[in-house]
């Protein structure tokens, strides 16, 4: 079936079929491979996106349900080549190893930023509970958030 | 100098992977591309038959593969390391069949490789392979598995030993009966597995017309994946070209070579189309290597003022169904060797085994036999303060070995530099560990159950020099290359062996090029992971990247300067030896003001119109450094708990690490090791279990069985360096991927065991969950 679907303020018509899931359809389809996948059981965060300014595990819908909806991916974020001030803060705080888990980690910050109000480190860290990274421990990316919050 | 190595440079890797522009294998497409999905066996142990017909007539399906196919067309995937003196098992019966035939060994062993048009339509076809299985009895635990009336693994063998390797030295039982007491455990520590965030994926693309064969795969090492397809499927080494991209993650788990991309290899070569595999995240917890899973007995003798004087003992590593890339070594070398830890021990008789199970196979986990081996150690440590009643950080501090250089020990090993009175001093200054214990018996007063680990660890890294690497079995050189080029507009182009795939390596090495040549860090360019662009090396694994790797970088660099000044003192009308460098310039030792700068040579030399007789043109040098000594990074970690007796749940409320990594290169990326490696410690320890039923079957088959630890779980882990150069190399680098991990897990460990003392617990196995903990208490309330 075809769809549209919009991603970082581009049309995107894509023939897909009922079970493709968004996630395969932002990467495989669009093209947009920042989006990750790490799992089958939408434990880990590494295909975050912002699905009208909320995060969501992009792995836990399917295309068609993301129709109408506005669709923010990693690649979406710098303007005109400039980083996101979040991205920015990743790169100071050294909050990326492999960088796998990032563009789900930076997506989860988005949204953070935008709507949370306890930014306190024990929040933060429970805030983060959706996404799993292997190499950081966490701490900075912890400390990469908290970062952005303040240039905020 | 300027001085660029020491500083917290930030990384150059990050621009592209925060714009989510990084290329990792998933992320390729090749024109043509077919997709493989494997078929698995769902048991542990049993005679198959396959029938793939209905599978092959399907649409879209470009081919089914199975055993049968290719059984005595393709080699087997073998190990790479042979344990001299061990009765290893032969390679006739450790190697993996690439696909199972007639028999199944264990749950998640490939059956048949379905390929098609898409990979939706492979998953679908995958369903319609048949598999008729006569089940057989298998074997999961090591403690089955080692009973006399055990269900064999390979039914050749007359018992499940893989593998049994002494390492003895001075008069054991003598010292034992001289000594005060003789304190003995069993310990088991469980499963568990590296579980980087990016599975394993390749892709392979055969060139029918000149013969060539390229991977894209993610590895750590890809110049060892080269060897083993040109070994396993016959094709002359040159032909194969193995590229690693961005890698996400790797922790061990993309150390070994699979089957699967050793398939896809084969597939394209008979379909002369490019395939692709990509692991699931079930799959993986099936088809990529676990970890740990070592059950060790040992008793120690000591004297009443807490000396360690003796060990004995043996260790049973679970290997799985066939023995991985480099498992034997960790089941051995890399476990026994280092068991006596930063101790002054004099005498040791350890043996190690390792074990066929009817399970996956088992290889290196972020440490491979060293976090074992540390874990035994500190357990111990801790039964034995207790059981003088001398604190624990007293009695590791009565049994150090003497601070130096090239300190031997009990087992042979030559410890390159060692200074536990620099580390010491750096604990007593930030842990705050005297208060603690204070703070502990008030928290008891009060009904609260605060426990505190504090440990020593010490790691064997930079795996060298190659002759004795040969001499203990693994089938390979450990040393590392490196090329340093530079271009005619004065910009560097640097080539190393090892590989990143997180470390930050390329940052780093540009840091020591930097040094060396005093040029601008932004006209380096670090490449890796292409072997028709690299030169032979050996990649990134057991803390190895920058004390050898980085090594090769430097001496490569060094080279470099050297020939620049030999052209430098033909242009500037003088000698070599008048000539100094500094800050990127050659001058004139007598007259400062006549130079000229490293870039200007660098046009001189890539020109060549105006150089010395007998000097070849070109600024460019490669280095292949094999260092004289092993590195032995060591430190002191100290961890916190509470434990809540009424759900057995645990708060970590504290973590220090005080490590000694010789000298840091980046002390930004330095930290951020120790803080991976100590979450990946507490994981294992707390979270983290791959189980198993006593028939084979794997329970822990996804991210909802098997936890890893999440940013909540954890507290900020404070870490610290000292610096006690290493004399095996021309840096003073030792290495600081593993530490974190290997002191860890033993930290967690006796923190809450020792806040389970109270109830009478001495010894509880992991993984310490808040079921296993709740049990533990129960189990002794009596005593309390
Ligand atoms: S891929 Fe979506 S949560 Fe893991
Ligand atoms: S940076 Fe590697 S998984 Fe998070």
């Amino acid at each position: 079936m075809r769809i549209n679907l919009k991603i970082n303020g581009e049309n995107y018509e894509l023939e897909v079929e009922p079970r493709t899931l968004l996630v395969y359809a932002i990467r495989e389809l669009a093209g947009l491979t920042g989006t990750h996948v790490g799992c089958d059981t939408s434990s880990c965060g590494a295909c975050t996106v912002l699905i009208d300014g909320k995060a969501i595990k992009s792995c836990t819908l399917f295309a068609v349900q993301a129709q109408g909806s506005d669709i923010t991916t990693v690649e979406g974020l710098a303007k005109d080549g400039e980083l996101h001030p979040i991205q920015r803060s990743f790169k100071e705080k050294h909050g990326l190893q492999c960088g796998f888990c990032t563009p789900g980690m930076i997506m989860l910050a988005c949204d953070i930023l935008e709507n949370e109000t306890d930014l306190k480190e024990d929040n933060l860290r429970r805030l983060l509970k959706g996404n799993l990274c292997r190499c950081t421990g966490y701490q900075n990316i912890v400390d990469a958030i908290s970062d952005a919050s303040m240039v905020k | 100098m300027t001085a660029v190595i020491g500083k917290p440079i930030k990384r150059f890797e990050d621009d592209k992977l925060i714009r989510g522009l990084g290329q990792y294998v998933e992320d390729l497409k090749l024109p043509k591309m077919v997709y493989a999905v494997f078929v698995r066996s769902q048991v542990a142990h049993a005679e198959i038959k396959v029938n793939a017909d209905q599978a092959r007539a399907e649409e879209g399906v470009v081919a089914v593969i199975t055993g049968e196919d290719i059984e005595g067309k393709v080699g087997k995937n073998f190990t790479a390391w042979i344990v001299p003196n061990s009765n290893q098992v032969g390679a006739e019966i450790s190697s993996r069949p690439l696909l199972a035939c007639r028999k199944v060994k264990y749950v998640g062993e490939p059956i048949a490789m379905v390929i098609a048009e898409s990979k939706e339509r492979a998953f679908d076809v995958a369903e319609l392979v048949e598999v008729e299985y006569k089940e057989l009895p298998a074997v999961a635990s090591i403690e089955n598995a080692i009973r006399e009336d055990a269900p064999l693994v390979h039914e050749q063998m007359q018992s499940n030993i893989a593998l049994k390797w002494q390492i003895k030295n001075g008069d054991v039982d003598r010292i034992f009966s001289e000594s005060d007491r003789v304190i003995r455990q069993k310990i088991y520590i469980n499963r568990a597995a590296p579980v980087p965030i990016e599975p394993r994926a390749c892709i392979a693309d055969y060139n029918f017309s000149n013969g060539k064969l390229t991977l894209w795969v993610t590895s750590q090492n890809p110049h060892i994946h080269r060897f083993y397809i040109a070994n396993v499927l016959g094709i002359p080494e040159q032909k194969v070209r193995v590229i690693a991209p961005d890698v996400g993650g790797g922790f061990g788990a993309k150390i070994d070579i699979y089957n699967e991309e050793l398939l896809a290899c084969y597939a394209s070569m008979i379909l002369k189309r490019p395939v692709k595999w990509v692991e699931t995240r079930s799959e993986h917890f099936v088809a990529s290597l676990h970890g740990r899973d070592f059950l060790v007995d040992v008793e120690f003798a000591v004297m009443s003022d807490g000396k360690v004087r003796a060990i004995r003992g043996n260790s049973y590593a679970n290997m799985g169904a066939y023995l991985g890339t480099v498992s034997p070594g960790v089941a051995s070398v890399l476990h026994g060797l280092i068991l006596p830890g930063p101790y002054a021990i004099e005498a040791f008789d350890y043996t190690t085994h390792a074990v066929f199970t009817n399970t996956m196979i088992l290889d290196a986990d972020r440490g491979a036999g060293r976090p074992e081996a540390i874990f035994v150690l500190e357990r111990m440590m801790d039964l034995i303060a207790d059981e003088l009643g001398i604190d624990p950080l007293e009695l590791r501090k009565r049994n150090y070995l003497p601070s130096g250089e090239n300190i031997q020990t009990v087992t042979g090993l030559s410890y390159d530099s060692l200074d536990f009175s620099k580390v010491l001093s750096k604990f007593g200054e930030v842990s705050d560990y005297e208060i603690l214990r204070e703070k502990q018996k008030k928290a008891r007063q009060e009904g609260r159950f605060l426990g505190i680990g504090v440990v020593s660890s010490i790691d064997i890294c930079g795996f060298a020099p190659s002759p004795v690497v040969g001499a203990v079995g693994l089938q390979a050189g450990q040393w590392e290359s490196a090329a340093v080029r530079f271009h005619p507009t004065g910009k560097i182009t640097v080539l190393t062996g090892t590989h990143s795939h997180g470390q930050g390596g390329d940052t780093t090495y540009a840091q020591i090029v930097s040094e060396i040549l005093g040029v601008p860090l932004d006209s380096i360019e670090v490449l890796h992971g292409d072997t028709d662009m690299i030169p032979m090396g050996w990649g990134t694994y057991g803390s190895r990247g920058t004390s050898t790797g980085g090594s090769a970088v430097y001496r490569a660099a060094e080279k470099v300067r050297e020939k620049g000044r030999i052209i430098a003192a033909h242009v500037l009308n003088s000698k070599p030896e008048e000539i100094e460098f500094e800050n990127g310039e050659y001058f004139l030792k007598s007259d400062p003001q006549k130079k000229i700068t490293i870039q200007e040579v660098a046009l001189h030399a890539n020109v060549g119109w105006n150089l010395p007789e007998g000097v070849e043109p070109g600024l460019e040098a490669q280095s292949f450094f094999d260092p004289p000594n092993f590195t032995y990074p060591f430190g002191i970690h100290l961890c916190v708990v509470e434990v809540k007796p009424d759900t057995g749940e645990v708060e970590i409320q504290k973590y220090v690490a005080v490590d000694d990594a010789g000298k840091i290169i980046n002390p930004m990326l330095a930290e951020a090791q120790i803080h991976g490696g100590v979450v990946h410690g507490i994981g294992h320890a707390m979270f983290e279990n791959i189980a198993y039923t006593d028939d084979g079957q794997i329970l822990t088959g996804s991210f909802n069985e098997y936890a890893l630890p999440k940013a909540h779980f954890i507290p900020r882990i404070e870490s610290y360096f000292t610096e006690t150069p290493s004399p095996a190399n021309p840096i003073g680098a030792k290495g600081i991927g593993e530490e974190g991990a290997i002191a860890a897990q033993i930290a967690v460990a006796n923190a809450i065991i020792d806040a389970l003392k109270p109830f009478g617990v001495k010894h509880l196995d992991g993984p310490y969950t808040p079921a296993r903990i709740w049990k533990a208490i129960r189990g002794n309330l009596a005593k309390v």
